[in-house]
């Protein structure tokens, strides 16, 4: 059964990079608790622009959980409350009437704010162009299973190909790192054979890129796979830090 | 030997530093305990231990130095790591909540770490530079905890110690890349096992000799 409800949102508004920005409540009435809070946001929205104020600014696309566009940090948690969860894919139904919501950007030094909860991740773009690929050369298609995968292999490499990219362990984390995607990227491509090849080099390029881009340093929080919507482990950053030894101490990269 | 200060100056450089050189801290506690576990033997027991340990100075000097080496590198990255971790995030969130991951010790290393370090070095002014000409050091430490100021303060410091022991211990293994399904939990269980020996074990010392007295 719809039920609707009645929430004060306290969303974080700034104009341009460089405005100071600031906390302004609105209220969101009539909700239908069957909204996605997107949706929710939408709602606000239409009712600010009526109002003749300017609307808040969020990243959005698929809605459907899977492109990693959406995110803000919803009373202290990327992504909200739930577990295993985007933005888009929180429902209102998990909130209570009357309660008060601060909505925040995803904050990190390597994350500049550009208008209200939008920030601009291209760092996690020049962290993929640093080594999160393989090169192959263009032809026809390989047959399938040409090269075979053990299944736990391709099983373990899948869940890390699970990030979208969205920059949640980011935000989460108490030190702003990027362990968490770029473990996963190199993780992905290391577990498998056509990653092989370059595996030492990209772990050494996308290590050095991910610290020259400002993000902070792993202390092993675990705040990242806590609020990972796809539920990426911290074993990928074991590995990732076996696959940056092996490429410091154990092969040519320098 | 450019790639090795690239290597050891990265991030994950400088976790691996703090890894080993915290690891090693571990068993140097292991056997700072186990030497300390001679007081229960009374009087004799510890000052002979004592003894022998001085008996092996060439071996000890290299041993202090290490201590002191790695403790400067785990002071000096550790503050480095701090720095570095604040600057990340130059706007702070204005809501702060943890989804689970963090604990008390992975959320207060810097902090407990730092205490530790002004304990250790009131502990060596406390116990190790100390004249002992007149007195054993079974007797310094008897007439030290009959402060009960004293007591009290070395108890406190040990819980410190493990808390920070409590993340550092497992942390280590995460980063040396040791996570595996099968010893993970076992890793885990470890460290929470070892903290608390590391609490009643140094922190039961204090209280038994304030009886003692």
């Amino acid at each position: 059964m719809t039920k609707t409800i009645n929430i004060t949102l306290k969303i974080w508004r700034q104009k341009t990079a460089q405005d100071k920005g600031g906390f302004e409540t609105c209220h969101a009435s009539g909700i239908s608790t069957d909204m996605s809070f997107l949706e929710m946001l939408d709602v606000v929205n239409e009712q600010l622009t009526l109002d003749g104020k300017e609307p808040v600014s969020f990243d959005s696309d698929c809605r459907e959980g899977i492109c990693g566009q959406c995110g803000a940090v919803v009373n202290g948690r990327p992504h909200g409350p739930e577990k295993a969860t985007t933005l888009c894919q929180l429902h209102m139904r998990h909130f209570k009437d009357g309660d008060v919501l601060a909505i925040e950007p995803f904050r990190a030094k390597a994350f500049k704010v550009v208008r209200d909860l939008i920030v601009d991740r291209s760092p996690l773009d020049k962290l993929i162009q640093a080594g999160g690929y393989v090169s192959t050369n263009t032809g026809g298609a390989p047959d399938a299973n040409s090269v075979p995968i053990p299944k736990d292999i391709a099983d373990k490499a899948m869940d890390a190909a699970a990030c979208i990219g969205c920059g949640a362990c980011v935000a989460a984390c108490p030190n702003a790192a990027a362990m968490l995607f770029v473990s996963a990227k190199i993780s992905h491509l290391a577990l498998l054979p056509q990653g092989k090849p370059e595996a030492a080099k990209r772990a050494m390029s996308m290590v050095c890129t991910m610290d020259e881009l400002g993000f902070g340093n792993c202390t092993n929080e675990r705040e990242c796979e806590a609020e990972c919507p796809k539920e990426i482990s911290i074993v990928n950053i074991a590995r990732m830090n076996r696959e940056f030894f092996k490429s410091a101490f154990f092969s040519a990269v320098m | 030997m450019n790639w090795l200060v690239k290597t050891l100056g990265s991030s994950i450089g400088k976790k691996l530093l703090m890894a080993l050189t915290g690891l090693s801290f571990c068993g140097f506690l292991a056997g700072h305990l186990a030497g300390n576990l001679f007081i229960y033997g009374g009087r004799d027991a510890f000052n002979a231990y004592a003894e022998h340990l001085q008996s092996l100075r060439p071996l000890l000097t290299l041993a202090e130095a290490g201590l002191v080496l790695f403790a400067l590198i785990h002071v000096m990255t550790g503050l480095l790591l701090f720095y570095q971790n604040w600057t990340a995030r130059p706007d702070r969130y204005a809501v702060n909540k943890t989804a689970g991951g963090r604990t008390i010790g992975s959320a207060t290393m810097p902090y407990t770490g730092v205490i530790l370090l002004l304990f250790i070095i009131f502990h060596l002014f406390h116990f190790t530079f100390v004249d002992k000409t007149n007195q054993t050091i079974f007797d310094i430490v008897l007439i030290s905890f009959q402060n009960p100021l004293y007591v009290t303060l070395y108890i406190v410091v040990m819980l410190i110690a493990a808390i920070h022991v409590s993340h550092g211990f497992w942390s280590a293994f995460q980063t040396v890349g040791l996570n595996h399904p099968k010893y993970m939990p076992l890793i885990q269980g470890l460290s929470l096992a070892f903290s608390i020996v590391v609490a009643a074990g140094f922190g039961f010392i204090p209280v038994y000799m304030s009886l003692m007295a």
